[in-house]
């Protein structure tokens, strides 16, 4: 291309050089010539057959911004392997509003979606996986994802996981490439408070997480999640197996996602008198 | 080249948004088997998390009014089907079919709405807990 480009002359060789650039934009699944704001993730048409053949993966990059569609929501969340009986006794307490224990609203005890507690670590992984940006630094891998505007942070300095840690909400990940398009991601200390997801399955302090995102190719990803949880389920289990992941144009401007406590308690308080006022009329 | 392009570009411009199915935070409160199509006239419209709602008020033959609150998805969803914060105005005349509340108070779950210019719009968002199937 450079070699031919050179013999034209300057009009024309701007002329290529604008349909190069038009052609590399239109070429991302989302399709997006203009710079706008505020998006929301990738049509659902992007994640249908490709009409294009994607470049091949970079070595050891993840870097973009990466959707998983409808598929990434979960709202019903997961089914899990079979339930130790500590496990069993904490399931008493959690009380979804999805899934196969779904109770009515007015019961409804998740901590994200009443009271906008941090989704956490599995969790975020594991429902509403909405447009998540992948940006690496020289000793760290960072997670940024759109819903809850929140990031997560994977060290791949060399260092190894704490012996003894404090909990937290988002634990604490070390990550390494398992090969040039696979990086694998160990995560431990999570704090029980949070569920592993929407289904309001438990688990327990002892937790570890591994993540596989496979870079596919330059256009896509796949990402594996495994719960090794003994102290709650009886075998490890995975929720999410090669979850496609597409890359989004790298101009895209995401939307803001907050679960801000004000705006759920103004959403109960209606809900909550709209029933008051239908049971004072019976 | 410059046959192909427009040929991607009239592709483009033919999809259409398809509203994304999205149970969010639960919907065993809904009566799942029930629809209701109510015309009112729209009194709020909450453009927020965790989902956006509208209240309009249905007057019925007797003259009385009764104040209904329905939810949609989130802002996000909703964007994704073509909604926005501003289709709605107070006094707008809207009509909505709607999932009830099982206890009969005056909740729903969106499934349409027809704007006061007749456009039709579907909510999509499962309100329903979809069972995943048995290990």
């Amino acid at each position: 291309m450079t070699g031919r480009a050179e013999a034209l002359d300057m009009p024309t060789r701007f002329i290529v050089s604008i349909v190069a650039s038009l052609a590399a934009l239109i070429s991302f699944p989302g399709l997006s010539l203009a710079q706008t704001w505020d998006s929301a993730g990738l049509p659902q048409s992007a994640f249908g057959p490709s009409q294009t053949t994607s470049a091949p993966a970079p070595r050891r990059d993840l870097t973009g911004i990466w959707d998983a569609g409808s598929a990434g929501i979960s709202g019903p969340g997961h089914v899990a392997s079979p339930f130790t009986p500590w496990a069993q006794e904490r399931l008493k307490e959690m009380k979804p509003g999805n899934g196969p224990r779904a109770v009515t609203e007015q019961f409804i005890n998740d901590p994200l979606n009443t009271m906008c507690d941090p989704a956490g670590f599995p969790r975020i992984a594991l429902y509403e996986l909405r447009p998540t940006q992948i940006v690496q630094t020289p000793n760290q891998v960072l997670i940024l994802y759109m819903y809850e505007k929140r990031w997560r942070v994977v060290w791949t300095d060399g260092r190894q996981l704490p012996k003894d840690p404090d909990p937290r909400w988002y634990g604490y990940s070390v990550g390494r490439w398992e090969d040039d398009y696979t990086f694998v991601v160990q995560t431990i200390g999570m704090d029980e408070r949070p569920w592993l997801d929407n289904a309001g399955n438990p688990h327990s302090f002892g937790l570890r997480v591994e993540e596989r995102f496979h870079r596919v190719d330059r256009d896509n990803l796949e990402l594996t999640v495994t719960i090794d949880d003994p102290m709650a389920y009886t075998k490890p289990w995975t929720p999410r197996a090669k979850l496609p992941l597409k890359l989004m144009p790298p101009n895209t401007d995401l939307r803001e996602w907050i679960c801000a406590p004000s705006e759920a308690a103004a959403y109960r308080k209606v809900v909550d008198e709209q029933n008051k006022a239908a049971t004072e009329k019976k | 080249m410059r046959h192909r392009l427009i040929g991607i570009l009239l592709t483009a411009g033919l999809i259409v948004l398809p509203v994304l199915l999205a149970a969010h935070h639960g919907g065993a409160s809904f009566d799942v088997g029930k629809e209701l199509t109510l015309k009112g006239t729209v009194t709020e419209w909450v453009w927020s998390n965790p989902h956006c709602f509208l209240k309009f008020d249905v007057k019925d033959a007797s003259g009385a009014v009764a104040h209904w609150v329905v939810e949609t998805q989130n802002p996000t969803t909703m964007t994704q089907g073509g909604w926005s914060r501003r289709m709605f105005t107070p006094g707008d005349e809207v009509t909505v079919t709607l999932q009830p509340y099982k206890n009969g108070a005056p909740i729903g779950l969106v499934r349409s709405v027809i704007l006061p210019n007749g456009q039709k719009l579907g909510a999509g968002g499962g309100g329903a807990p979809v069972r995943p199937p048995e290990p």
